[in-house]
């Protein structure tokens, strides 16, 4: 905006657009989340964010909150750029956004959670409740929401808590709106009536921001969109312009770089053929076969069920339906332990939640899983063969450490990581199943993890490997099974893949 | 098939930034004791003009006294690593010991009316109360594992409750009188029964935590639960042996504390509990679960031994006692809250 403009900006409301992000940079520990990134909202439109997981969308809402500040660049609301050092200063600048997980208090009312912070009080400063259920109603009322203010939020459905942080959001006054994902949780009818509020948003001016990983709702509710890639701004269009193609190659668009060694590996007998495995409400149906040498790519978008069928699997949630067989032969699996007993390893999605005993050692965190059988002897634990063996792990996977009696927790993301993948190679497994291998950790210890998995299969592991990164995914896989919202919507062979191809099955 | 033998990718592996060699916890505790015990030492001297330590007598009260909370405390250090808490201990032992003293009765009294009656061996009184401390125990991991309540709340119920079956087995009358054989647990071996048996309690526990599988799977649960499952680790059986030899320790911890002062009362174990959990937290044991050691706990019922024994000696009005109890207490948890975070940041 030229020096002009903003004088004549001074007292009328003539400036182009609401929110303005410009050459903004985010970089975490290894990782460049946003390069350089732009993003230009004018008030009263839908402006859609596209982008594959992990090209930088959530973190660039973060910034504009104000829960993450930038490294560089800045950001400008109705003109005038405007520091957000803390998530109060992007509320109190107009600045609302709805998260993906909702951030309400369950054991609270839907008036007490709109308006905490700022009750409205009576002469006694005491919080007058009378006028807070007032309040919410009229807003209720002007949103066309229908919910009783004083119901708790933690008997309310998951679009109608939505409409709460929806209402939340508007009370604030806001111009601009941030909606992450709004309805990955909520049904086709409830997305109706959320669509005419975001309409009824946009006719009173105010800036939406909505990110999406839908293609239909793109067209439906969008004016304009902007395409995110690796950190990257791609660009902005007007979604009357374009095409659903057009945009699955502005998503994708790029090569696949060689830093995946797959090598040709003899596929050998199935080894773990999964049949019509369902639970109720997370995913149906799910049949595919793995085999020996084999690597499986589980790709689809976050939610669609891949970490939930892993869990499955290996006896972490109950299924209500299907059947496992490993070696030709039907078993029945209750819980990991019999998981594990059968061969199967599961390197889990969240190290931090389900991997690492974090205040343990390295040693204690490696032997976790041969507890059951190895090294114990009439209760006592071999400690002497354990460590040898521990450490001969560590080594090959070349964790950086001082020593095995170190905590795991002062490890690095990636030396962690291999720390749990020593842990169930102990266990000499057949069938490894692996829920994002190499998320959140640096370029080397990558690709040292693809080479075990691949040096894995040539031993005639069979592989199941979890991943949102399409790379990843492409580069390793023998077969790459898609899912979409619980069900497999596509199996590809490795020579009919490409990043258009799994999209067009993931994003239906 | 044996995948231990992948071929090792470049870069040298154990050969990151030497660190300096940590301390072990339970020496900087071990130092805290006789840092306190030399403190009295001094003090003692300068005000009463007598040693505090060369006094074999004041010695063996000293450990006598912290026999009974020890043995509970062992317990409860195990319950306390897997995460969760015991507030029953103290509950629990009245109420194993006022059912065991019934079994434990010598047969004077009685013979006068029916002669038939006769001593029974000490055993049984000895495995009744075994057996009471280890149902208390059982019936607190099943609600914690079954009904999903927190450790707190159904050792606070089982509190409650324990004390008034206590109350309730004999109206609240005390029972003595006990035969011979079963006064030797708290008295025999030249009065270091009770001495002898916290000790091979302790070293039992420690290679158990230390060695055993059993031991591992405690520490994984108390460092994350959900690794554990996933693990291959069956949660729920184990919280319910952990409880169960809390309640069982407890239990014995009883049987010495009535057989040494010969009755048994209703309102014995008042707040044996919140010793025993001291104890643990002094000893360096931590409440977020995961960390801990049985020689930290001994040593921490050693602390409060001492300064209990070093306040009756220097004369110190109990209130006071009290009031420097709570403080160390909460030192302890500072202390281990500090080094938790120490160790994240690093």
């Amino acid at each position: 905006m030229s020096s002009q403009q903003q004088q004549l900006s001074r007292n009328a409301v003539d400036y182009e657009y609401v929110l303005e992000v410009a050459g903004v940079r985010k970089e975490f520990p290894g990782v460049v989340a946003l390069d350089d990134v732009s993003l230009r909202v004018r008030p009263g439109t839908v402006h859609a964010l596209m982008g594959e997981n992990g090209a930088g969308k959530s973190t660039l809402m973060k910034i504009i909150a104000g829960i993450y500040s930038p490294d560089r660049g800045e950001v400008r609301l109705r003109g005038k750029a405007i520091s957000l050092r803390r998530p109060l200063d992007a509320q109190q600048s107009g600045i609302a956004m709805i998260h993906q997980e909702l951030l309400l208090m369950n054991s609270m009312t839907v008036a007490e959670n709109i308006w905490i912070r700022r009750e409205p009080r009576n002469v006694f400063r005491l919080i007058d409740h009378a006028k807070m259920h007032a309040q919410t109603q009229a807003l209720f009322d002007r949103l066309n929401i229908k919910l009783d203010p004083e119901a708790e939020i933690g008997d309310l459905s998951v679009a109608n808590r939505q409409m709460v942080e929806i209402a939340k959001a508007v009370s604030f006054d806001s111009d601009v709106l941030i909606m992450d994902e709004p309805t990955s949780a909520i049904t086709e009818n409830e997305v109706e009536h959320l669509f005419t509020i975001i309409r009824g948003l946009r006719e009173r001016g105010i800036g939406i921001v909505y990110i999406t990983h839908k293609m239909s709702e793109l067209f439906e509710i969008a004016d304009e969109f902007s395409v995110f890639r690796d950190g990257q701004y791609i660009g902005t269009h007007l979604s009357a312009d374009v095409n659903r193609d057009d945009i699955i190659r502005m998503m994708v668009g790029r090569d696949i770089s060689q830093m995946f060694p797959k090598e040709e590996v003899e596929i050998g007998a199935p080894v773990l053929e999964v049949q019509g495995l369902s639970r109720e409400g997370v995913f149906h149906d799910i049949s595919f076969t793995v085999h020996a040498g084999e690597i499986v790519g589980f790709a689809g978008l976050v939610g669609s069920g891949r970490s939930e069928v892993c869990c499955g699997i290996f006896g972490v949630d109950e299924t209500q339906a299907g059947t496992l067989k490993i070696d030709g032969e039907v078993v029945r699996i209750k819980s990991p332990g019999d998981a594990i007993a059968h061969g199967i390893a599961f390197l889990t999605e969240d190290r931090k939640e389900t991997g690492c005993f974090l205040p343990l050692s390295i040693q204690e965190n490696v032997q976790a899983a041969v507890l059951h059988r190895k090294f114990v002897r009439a209760g006592f634990v071999d400690e002497a063969a354990l460590a040898v063996e521990s450490e001969a792990i560590c080594k090959t996977l070349s964790v950086k450490t001082p020593g095995m009696e170190e905590v795991i927790e002062n490890l690095s993301g990636g030396n962690q990581q291999k720390v749990l993948i020593g842990r169930w190679l102990l266990t000499e497994p057949k069938i490894l199943i692996l829920d994002e291998p190499t998320r959140g950790i640096d370029v080397g210890a990558k690709a040292e993890i693809h080479r075990l998995i691949t040096q894995l299969a040539h031993k005639g592991v069979a592989v199941l490997m979890v991943s949102s990164e399409m790379p990843e995914v492409l580069g390793m896989s023998d077969r790459i099974v898609v899912m979409h919202e619980g069900r497999i919507t596509g199996i590809l062979n490795r020579d009919e893949a490409d990043q258009v191809a799994i999209m067009n099955l993931a994003a239906q | 098939m044996s995948n231990a033998t992948i071929v090792a990718a470049e870069g040298d592996a154990m050969n990151a930034p030497k660190v300096r060699k940590k301390r072990p916890q339970e020496v900087s505790i071990l130092l805290v004791l006789l840092g306190i015990a030399a403190f009295f030492e001094v003090l003692g001297w300068i005000f009463v003009g007598q040693s505090f330590l060369a006094n074999a007598s004041r010695l063996q009260i000293i450990i006598l006294q912290v026999s009974v909370i020890g043995i509970i405390a062992v317990g409860v250090t195990q319950v306390i690593i897997t995460g969760g808490i015991d507030l029953s201990s103290g509950s629990v032992v009245a109420m194993s010991a006022m059912i065991a003293a019934t079994f434990a009765q010598n047969s004077e009294w009685p013979k006068i009316i029916n002669p038939a009656l006769t001593d029974l061996p000490f055993v049984v009184p000895l495995i009744v109360g075994l057996l009471v401390g280890g149902a208390a125990g059982f019936a607190n991991g099943w609600l914690i594992t079954k009904t999903k309540i927190p450790p707190f709340i159904a050792t606070l119920g089982m509190m409650v409750s324990a004390r008034g079956v206590a109350r309730w087995y004999t109206n609240g009358s005390p029972v003595s009188g006990f035969t011979e054989d079963f006064a030797q647990i708290g008295n025999g071996m030249g009065r270091w029964a009770p001495v002898v048996i916290f000790l091979a309690v302790a070293v039992f526990f420690h290679v158990l935590m230390r060695y055993t599988r059993f031991g591992k799977f405690t520490y994984a649960i108390g460092a994350n639960p959900q690794a554990a499952r996933v693990s291959g680790i069956n949660i729920d059986a184990h919280l319910i042996k952990v409880y169960m030899i809390a309640g069982l320790l407890a239990g014995l911890a009883a049987m010495v504390a009535i057989a040494r002062i010969k009755t048994a009362q209703a309102g014995m174990g008042l707040m044996y509990e919140l010793d025993a959990i001291a104890a643990a937290v002094i000893g360096g044991v931590s409440l977020s679960g995961g960390r801990g050691r049985i020689t930290g706990t001994v040593i921490g019922a050693l602390i409060l031994g001492v300064m209990l024994s070093g306040f009756t000696f220097l004369r110190i009005d109990a209130y006071y006692q009290d009031i420097i109890k709570g403080l160390i207490i909460i030192a302890a948890v500072v202390v281990d809250q500090h080094r938790q975070n120490k160790a994240k940041k690093s």
